[in-house]
Order: C-alpha cells, then sequence, then structure tokens
C-alpha cells in the first residue's frame, strides 16, 4: 500500500538579505495509514516548516526541494496555490496550536466546520447542519448542536482544540498533521485531545505531529523523529528511542525533562567530554538545610473576590526559610492571583500575609517598602518586566542597593552576570535582542540581586524549549543552594514542581485541596483532583508502552 | 483641510520594537522631499534675508500688480510689493504662531494629561471631562471664542491656537500613561521598593513623553493651518506684517487682475502642512514599529 506521506531528501530555505535560512536540510519522512509518527524538536528546528510544507504552506519565498514529496501517491512538488487549496482538507487536514487564533472570531464553530463539507463538496446545504453535529460529537464536544451555533470565545481551550480537530476530519482526509496540538492546553485536557487523537488513528487516520515535548508525543506516537537544525540526528520507535536513545542530543533532550526521578541532579548537560560522548548526570550542589520552624512568610486565610466571582478562596501556607513550596494548578485556579497577593501587589479581600514577621498586606505601600527587597519576583515573561527603554545593565543595577557608587554597580553588574552564567559584555545590549533563555537569565540576575530571602517564581521556565528550560532550573537550583533562598515557584507543569520543590500546595477553582511534601503528594494524593493531574501527566516512563 | 492625527502609543512589551522588527531609516522620496522643502523654511525664518534680499514692506508704485517675470519672480500685490519677498519674510510670522501655539499646547496637554491618568478616579474624571467638552467645540470656533474676547493680535492667536489644540495631546497622554502605569514593568519595579515619585520619574514619564515629539510635529501642521486662517479673517497680525494668512486674504480682492498674489502664500501654507504632516507620520510609523510608507 503507497504510504500517505511520503518525502525523500526535503530541503526548505528561506532567502533573507543576509543570506539564506536553511530551515529544512534533506530529511525523510513517510506516515502510513493508521499510523502516528511524531517530529520532535526545539525552537528553530525546522519541525513546523517540516509540518507546513506538506500542505503547501511553508511560507512567503520559501524554496521547496525534494527528491520525491508524495502525498497518497500524488506528486506535489510544482503545486501551485490553486492546487494546494484541493489538497488541504481533503487529503491533509491540519490542527495548529492555538485553536483560538486558527478559528474565525466572527463566524460559529458550526459555520466553520461547514464551510469545509460545502468547499469539499461532502454535503448538500441541508444536511450540513447534522453532519457538523455528528463531526463535534465524534470529536466528544457535549451538546453538540448546541456549541455549533456558538463563536470560538464561547468555549474553552480544550473545546475549541475539539472544534479545531472537527473542522480538520471533515473532509475525511486520511492524513491528519498536528502542530503542537496539546501545547496551550492544561494537562488534564491535553490528555483527552491526545485520546481523541489516538481515537482517530485507530479509526485508520494517518497522524503527523510536531511537538517540543517527548514526553507527549511518547503516550501516541508508533515512531519517533529527533530533529535538530534543520536536519533529523535520531529515528526510531518510540518505544526504543524513549527508553535507548543513541544520539547524544535526544539522550540530553530526554535527560532535560523534569520530573520525580530528576530530583536532585542537573537537567542541563554540564559538560560535553567530547564529541559523541554521553553527556554525564551530575548532581546539583547540596543545599543548607531548610529550617522548619524559621517561617519566612506566611500566608492565612487569603481570600480574593471580583464581583461574584471567588478566584482564591481561604488558602492558608507558610513557607520555611530556605524552602522551596510548589503551587500547581490549572489555568483558572487562582494560582496567579496569590503570587500576586504574596508580592504585595494585591490586597486581599480577607485574610492577611506575613513576611519576615512583618505584616504584609492591607498595610500601606510605605510599610511594605523597607522589606521590599527582601522579596523579590520573576515572571512567565520576562521582557514585560523590564522597562522597555533600559538596556540588561540598566534592569539588573536598579534593584541593586541605591547607595553604591556608579562603579559599585558595574561591578555588582558583572559579577551577577556571571552568577547567571552570561557573559560582562551582555550589559549594554537590549534584553529585546536577546533569547528567552538568556532574558530569563538577566530577569533571575535581577531578582537575586538584592539577596531576598525569598523569590516568587510565577511560571519561570513555562515559555521555554525543554532544554532552555533545564538551563534556567539548574541555575535556580544552584542559586538557591548558595544563598539558601526560599522559593515560592508556581507552574502547571507538576513534573518541574517535582523536580524542584520540597513541599507542594494543589489548588482547584481557587482553593487549596492537598498540600504537603513533594514525595507524599505525587505518589500517593489523597484527592481527587491531585490523582486525575497526575493521571493525566504525560510520563516519560509509562511513554511507549501499549 | 483638516489634519486628523492618532494617537502614538508606546509599545509596551518591547516586543513589537524588537530591532528586527524596527525598520531602518531609509531614506524615502516623501520625507526626504518635506524634509528639504522645511529646511528651506527654516532658512526663511532665521535669515529670510538669504532668500529675499528686499524689504518685504517697500511698496514701487510703479510696478503695482505686475504679473510674474524676470524683475519679480512672482510677481507683486496692489501695493508694488515683491510678492516672493513678501512670502519669504513671513515664514517667520506663521511658524512662530505655529510653534508658540503647539508650545502652549503640548505643555498644557502634557501636563494635564499626566494629572488626569495619575490622579485618583474623580481627578480623572473632571480633567477627562473637561478635555472632552473642549474637544466638542471645532477648533477653530474655540479659538475664534478666545480672540472675541481677548481682541485680535499675534499674542492672542497663539493662546487661542494653543488652548485650542490642547484637548487632544492631554487625551493622548492621559490614554498612554494609563497604558504605562499599568504596565508588568512598572509593576515590577514596585516589588524593588521605589517609592511612587521615582516610579513616575524613571519608568512612567519617559514611556510616556516617547511619542510626544513626533506628535507635536504633526500639530504642528495643524496650527500653522489654524493660524493662517485666523488671519486670513483677520484676527491674527495686522497689516502691513508679512503674514500668509493675511496675504492671502489681501490677494482675494485682486483675484480677477492679479491671481499671482495669492498663490505664493497659498502654496506656502499647503506644502508647509503636507511637509509637517509627512515628515510626522514617517517618524510616527518608525515609532511604532512599523513600516514607513
Amino acid at each position: 500500500m503507497t504510504p500517505l506521506v511520503a518525502v525523500e531528501d526535503l530541503h526548505v530555505t528561506f532567502p533573507t538579505p543576509t543570506g539564506e535560512i536553511r530551515a529544512v536540510r534533506g530529511i525523510d519522512l513517510t506516515v502510513a495509514r493508521g499510523e502516528c509518527v511524531a517530529v520532535v524538536g526545539e525552537s528553530g528546528s525546522g519541525k513546523s516548516v517540516t509540518a507546513r510544507t506538506l500542505v503547501g504552506l511553508a511560507g512567503p519565498g520559501a524554496h521547496v526541494r525534494a527528491a520525491r514529496l508524495d502525498l497518497a501517491g500524488q506528486d506535489v512538488r510544482g503545486h501551485r496555490p490553486r492546487d494546494w487549496r484541493r489538497i488541504r482538507g481533503r487529503l491533509a487536514g491540519l490542527v495548529l496550536q492555538d485553536a483560538l487564533v486558527s478559528l474565525d472570531p466572527l463566524r460559529t464553530v458550526g459555520a466553520e466546520i461547514g464551510e469545509v463539507l460545502t468547499t469539499h463538496d461532502i454535503v448538500g446545504r441541508r444536511e450540513r447542519a447534522g453532519r457538523t453535529a455528528h463531526l463535534l460529537d465524534q470529536v466528544h464536544v457535549p451538546e453538540p448542536e448546541r456549541r455549533a451555533r456558538q463563536y470560538p470565545h464561547q468555549l474553552s481551550g480544550g473545546l475549541r482544540q475539539r472544534a479545531l480537530i472537527a473542522s480538520a476530519i471533515a473532509a475525511e482526509p486520511p492524513l491528519l498533521i498536528a502542530d503542537e496540538p496539546t501545547t496551550a492546553l492544561d494537562v488534564t485536557v491535553q490528555a483527552q485531545i491526545l485520546e481523541l487523537l489516538a481515537e482517530r488513528r485507530a479509526a485508520g487516520l494517518g497522524l503527523l505531529l510536531i511537538s517540543h515535548d517527548l514526553a507527549v508525543v511518547g503516550q501516541i506516537a508508533d515512531r519517533i523523529l529527533v530533529m535538530r537544525d534543520g536536519e533529523i540526528v535520531e529515528q526510531g520507535p518510540a518505544e526504543r528511542l524513549l527508553r535507548a536513545p543513541t544520539h547524544p542530543y535526544t539522550r540530553q533532550l530526554l535527560d532535560a525533562v523534569p520530573s520525580a526521578s530528576s530530583r536532585g541532579r542537573r537537567l542541563s548537560a554540564a559538560a560535553r567530554t567530547g564529541p559523541g560522548a554521553a553527556p554525564a548526570r551530575v548532581a546539583l550542589p547540596v543545599r543548607p538545610p531548610v529550617r522548619a520552624g524559621d517561617t519566612v512568610l506566611a500566608a492565612a486565610g487569603l481570600t480574593k473576590r471580583y464581583g461574584e466571582h471567588t478566584v482564591v478562596r481561604d488558602v492558608s501556607f507558610t513557607v520555611a526559610r530556605g524552602e522551596t513550596l510548589g503551587l500547581v494548578g490549572e489555568s483558572g485556579s487562582g494560582k496567579s492571583t496569590v503570587a500576586r497577593i504574596v508580592a504585595g501587589l494585591l490586597e486581599p479581600d480577607a485574610g492577611d500575609v506575613t513576611f519576615e514577621g512583618t505584616r504584609w498586606s492591607a498595610v500601606a505601600e510605605r510599610h511594605r517598602r523597607p522589606l521590599r527587597r527582601r522579596l523579590q519576583v520573576i515572571s512567565q515573561d520576562p521582557v514585560s518586566s523590564f522597562d522597555p527603554r533600559y538596556t540588561v545593565g540598566g534592569v539588573i543595577a536598579e534593584n541593586l542597593d541605591p547607595g553604591l557608587t556608579r562603579g559599585e554597580r558595574a561591578e555588582h553588574v558583572v559579577e551577577l552576570l556571571r552568577r547567571v552564567g552570561l557573559g560582562p559584555q551582555l550589559r549594554d545590549r537590549h534584553p529585546r535582542s536577546l533569547s528567552g533563555g538568556q532574558r530569563q537569565r538577566v530577569a533571575i540576575a535581577r531578582a537575586i540581586a538584592p539577596r531576598p530571602s525569598l523569590v516568587v517564581c510565577d511560571e519561570p521556565v513555562s515559555a521555554l524549549d525543554v532544554s532552555v528550560q533545564a538551563q534556567v532550573l539548574d541555575l535556580l537550583a544552584e542559586l538557591r543552594a548558595a544563598d539558601g533562598t526560599a522559593l515560592l515557584f508556581i507552574s502547571h507543569d507538576l513534573g518541574v514542581v517535582h523536580h524542584l520543590a520540597d513541599r507542594v500546595l494543589v489548588m482547584r477553582d481557587g482553593a487549596v485541596v492537598e498540600q504537603g511534601p513533594v514525595g507524599d503528594v505525587f505518589t500517593l494524593p489523597r484527592h481527587d483532583y491531585t490523582r486525575s493531574l497526575l493521571d493525566a501527566l504525560p510520563s516519560l516512563v509509562t511513554a511507549g508502552r501499549p | 483641510m483638516t489634519v486628523t492625527l492618532t494617537g502614538t502609543t508606546v509599545p509596551v512589551d518591547g516586543e513589537a520594537r524588537s530591532p528586527i522588527v524596527r525598520p531602518r531609516g531609509r531614506l524615502r522620496p516623501g520625507p526626504l522631499t518635506a524634509g528639504a522643502y522645511l529646511i528651506l523654511l527654516i532658512v526663511a525664518v532665521v535669515r529670510p534675508g538669504l532668500l529675499a534680499p528686499g524689504d518685504p514692506l517697500a511698496a514701487d508704485p510703479l510696478a503695482v500688480l505686475s504679473p510674474p517675470g524676470a524683475a519679480h519672480w512672482f510677481g507683486t500685490d496692489h501695493l508694488g510689493r515683491d510678492v516672493w519677498t513678501r512670502v519669504v519674510h513671513g515664514a517667520g510670522h506663521s511658524l512662530t504662531i505655529g510653534l508658540a501655539a503647539t508650545a502652549i499646547a503640548v505643555t498644557a496637554g502634557v501636563l494635564l494629561g499626566l494629572l488626569a491618568g495619575l490622579a485618583h478616579r474623580i481627578a480623572d474624571e473632571a480633567l477627562s471631562r473637561s478635555f472632552d467638552a473642549l474637544s466638542a467645540f471645532p477648533m477653530l470656533l474655540l479659538a475664534l471664542l478666545f480672540i472675541a474676547v481677548a481682541g485680535p493680535g499675534t499674542t492672542s492667536l497663539i493662546i487661542a491656537i494653543g488652548i485650542a489644540t490642547l484637548p487632544h495631546h492631554a487625551r493622548v497622554v492621559r490614554a498612554q500613561t494609563l497604558l504605562v502605569r499599568r504596565a508588568e514593568f512598572v509593576e515590577q519595579a514596585v516589588t524593588f521598593g521605589l517609592s511612587r515619585t521615582r516610579l513616575v520619574t524613571r519608568h512612567v514619564l519617559p514611556n510616556v513623553l516617547g511619542p510626544i515629539p513626533v506628535l507635536a510635529v504633526i500639530g504642528l501642521g495643524e496650527a500653522v493651518l489654524a493660524a493662517s486662517g485666523l488671519s486670513f479673517l483677520g484676527m491674527g497680525p495686522q497689516p502691513p506684517s508679512p503674514e500668509w494668512g493675511a496675504m492671502l486674504s489681501e490677494g482675494r480682492n485682486y483675484l480677477q487682475v492679479g491671481w499671482w498674489i495669492s498663490i505664493l502664500p497659498g502654496a506656502a501654507i499647503t506644502l508647509t502642512v503636507v511637509a509637517l504632516t509627512v515628515l510626522g507620520r514617517h517618524w510616527q510609523a518608525r515609532f511604532d514599529g512599523r513600516q514607513p510608507r
């Protein structure tokens, strides 16, 4: 039987004024019916370009060259936009990461799906509504008739993604290409979408899955291709590749995934012992013991309401000196609101916060000011937390002791840059010109500048690639060991929290449903919600197993 | 002709101003021509003698209403005064009025806008509603109202146009202030323990004031146009001052016998407004990180 996708020696280049960018450099790829092939790689690896090339959407100015480029036995090389339009939807459905931007905000979900049906003459006008409802039902959207009449913004992220999949499979294409289909979703929703994709595969669909997350693709893929810099560095059956990777880069990627088993060791390859050599697993530096009796921060009965809506409900916890407290929960659980209250940027409606034995909430800002420098914040998006006019040096220097001289400041900035693994030459650069990982390092340097006793980290690594995330997590672990800083670490990623935290707080709908030492909570969860979170968590240990 | 203005906002997230997106300052024919014209205009303001050595007030009874020719490139008016010399020397009047009026509008607008943006809700409401009230009057009507009370003349013309164009600047600054003060980097600076004054002077003010010079350039065109219009109505510098609007008005009576008297001052007004707008829009686009058109 002819494979759905047969690609040999595919090259995609983008000409730019400064020379051409070779996004894809000679890759081979096949996808058979009923097979799920995953392409895994980090940003800039060329994985998305590969997927888009298969539906003729490589981008403006892209040069596509291949020895073979067949879709369902049909040579698509030299296809013009008109030819591609016949293929898209009919031969290959495309599902993108963010359904909110992929769906037209001015049209109902039903109209969006119905359009695919009419474009490809699947059904007549009269059967359209019924067919749309049937498709939504197929992707397990509850109340399909009602949902079909709604607009994308009225649906939750998971339902939107389902609707997008419904529109992608509407014309019954034999191939479905999914580019990071679950990246924007909560872990429990992600598990449901993966299940849905697996269901479509079982129904005979060929599936090409693009992802940065090895654990996610491990749940569903039959074969995995690892891409780096436009080339495939390793490929093989999912189970073999995840269990016994041969290429050092694959191993590095696998080692970078934070989880229960990665506790106490570095995630990033510390030192390469030579080309091709396996990156060594290195232990993290030993931390000063947590002084359990010595409380840095205490929150009692925190409650925050917006109108009728209670976003935080009676949340209490303490953070001991040098301790790392993880705060996990899905979007809308209220964890970021707790972070803002703790940071003294938002007043709770009830309850109070005590920081370093001083009243921290419901006081005038001038009472907080003397202690401000002892409590620092690192946010998810460092760039928007930097004044757009400031250089890296300016950003960091601002949080230094105001009493320092100009020369002392410069010295401190260089020293702080060194501590976060950045060179002094970055001092005069603009944060905007740095990579995501470098920006987060600058934010960390700024946060540790006044030697705080507590740093509130609100999703500090969720916008980063897995290997960059590994470096930043290692950096946080090192700094925590060196300075004895306590961390309030907020994340939706249970693996990250399990890797880093001593104790964990699980939040749902504004309330804490469970808390305790991270080992206890994550191995013996008592609350159903914690259990469902853990069950939904794709892990490398269970990956590849049927 | 009206010059409509849109508010320029600083991209607070910073991404939009990344060096990749931000276009490099390539010389385009439009802004380039506008710039060249404005340089000529500045010369006319600073050293009018360089362009037109004659006396703008010198009447030549033998050359009354002579058409453009070798002796008088752009002809003479009903008193035999050289039109070119008068237009060159008039640039000082027209532009000074425009500049002074814009200075008043921008200074007062920025101060009031900042106050509204930073103040508590009641003060903000009061200020914003008064901006609305001022904007509800057509600009020229408001200026005329002021002159009707204060009497015609250069000084009252300046103040009148300043007040009339003030609400626009104030509104832009208020909107920008609200945007910046809620930006994440300002919130982050709170966690450094900065005082309110330092927060405002170090983070809010500089980011609010960024687009102001650009808006001022576009506003200047508007002010020059308004000044000419009011002078045309006799509300500005009194004859025989060579002010463009007043010259237009004088030439109006001789259009049938000496069309050239009005052509040059009219063209000067139009070109000045267009040049300022083109240049202002070009800078605005660059400031916003857009590709200038």
